[in-house]
């Protein structure tokens, strides 16, 4: 049996479950954030992208605009890797509140910067993966985080290797928390190795 | 005007002279850059995976370092580039991120590296350059007027090569 997934093909109702997986997951990071920041956080509901690998390098500004990508990698019943993608503008203004700084403070890229973004993430991932955890029953855990600030392209070809060895397309969240008028975008991308998807959407009672 | 053509991740393009092919952005993909010097024929590929034997059904071949740079070969050879002339630049396949116990997953830029040099060493394309490994991206351009490959980073410059 070919446990392949390929994402053009999943249904709308497929779709359903991976956005109330975004909704959750994204509810409880936006409740860890807004510990973290010690603020309140808002957040859209977030919004289920599908896009042909052509089209990846155009996301996020395009293939060239620095990002800051932080990849945790997932183990236990399910594996696979998730990462996170923050444009320049969100990273900065989630380390400027989590350091304390002026919120327009401009950011380097230093080992202080590096070990906060790793800390987002960290927390980030670590609620996204247990509102997860809790929906399916199954023993989910992040790895210690890796962060690259680099070329979106770049950054991006991680996850697009991960889907492109099944699909065509690839599938990721967008997620807008809101604190107060400034709003931070990260995109999110939680790819399952081929027989953790069966055994996701199985446990989700979808399949 | 010189045509400046661009290549999508798991795609290719030939164009006869002038022209100038770019891909953006390379991370662990890979940049195959062919060229024959006497018509000035270029073509370049942006690998993501080393084979297509993972794939079963209606693939997209150029996804593939094994399928891609066979058909980009090809399609070289009937833009009127002569097979005795092509030359081969590589660049991309970084490892972007690490793990503690990184998996083969992390090493996909060193596959995909190694399958295209394969591939090349099949066709008899010598590859007389390269710009490749490290954790960083890179986007390149390809001239047809002389072959010259630019590689381009946010933290290392420009480099021709």
């Amino acid at each position: 049996m070919d446990n392949g997934l390929d994402i053009s093909k999943l249904s709308g109702f497929h779709l359903d479950v991976l956005k109330e997986i975004g909704n959750i997951g994204a509810g409880n990071a936006a409740t860890a954030l807004a510990k973290m920041l010690d603020k309140k956080i808002d957040m859209k509901v977030p919004q289920i992208k599908v896009i042909n690998l052509s089209e990846v390098s155009e996301v996020l500004g395009g293939a060239e605009t620095e990002v800051v990508g932080i990849l945790v990698g997932v183990q236990g019943d399910i594996n696979g890797i998730m990462m996170f993608i923050l444009d320049h503008n969100s990273a900065r203004m989630l380390v400027n509140i989590l350091m304390g700084n002026p919120l327009k403070a401009e950011l380097e890229y230093d080992e202080m910067t590096r070990s906060a973004l790793k800390e987002i993430g960290n927390i980030l991932a670590g609620s996204y993966l247990s509102a997860l955890s809790n929906m399916t029953n199954l023993t989910i855990m992040p790895s210690v985080p890796d962060l690259a600030i680099d070329m979106a392209g770049a950054i991006l070809s991680v996850p697009a290797i991960e889907f492109g060895k099944t699909s065509d397309c690839v599938l990721y969240i967008e997620n807008e928390f809101i604190d107060g008028l400034d709003s931070v975008i990260g995109d999110l991308f939680l790819i399952p190795d081929e027989a953790s998807y069966s055994t996701l959407l199985r446990a989700l009672g979808v399949m | 005007m010189i045509e400046l053509i661009k290549v999508g991740m798991a795609d290719f393009k030939a164009a006869r002279h002038p022209a100038v092919l770019t891909t953006l952005g390379l991370g662990s993909c890979v940049g195959v850059a062919i060229y024959d010097s006497r018509s000035k024929i270029v073509g370049l590929a942006h690998i993501m995976l080393p084979s297509s034997s993972i794939a079963s059904g209606n693939i997209n071949r150029a996804k593939f370092a094994d399928t891609a740079i066979v058909d980009l070969y090809e399609e070289m050879l009937s833009l009127g580039a002569d097979g005795r002339n092509l030359v081969a630049k590589l660049a991309g396949g970084a490892q972007m991120f690490t793990f503690a116990g990184s998996s083969e997953t992390m090493k996909i830029g060193l596959r995909n590296y190694e399958a295209s040099r394969a591939v090349l060493s099949g066709l008899n394309i010598p590859i007389i350059s390269e710009d490749v490994g490290g954790n960083y991206g890179r986007t390149i351009e390809l001239s047809s007027e002389d072959g010259r490959l630019m590689v381009k980073t946010i933290g290392f410059g420009i480099k021709y090569i």
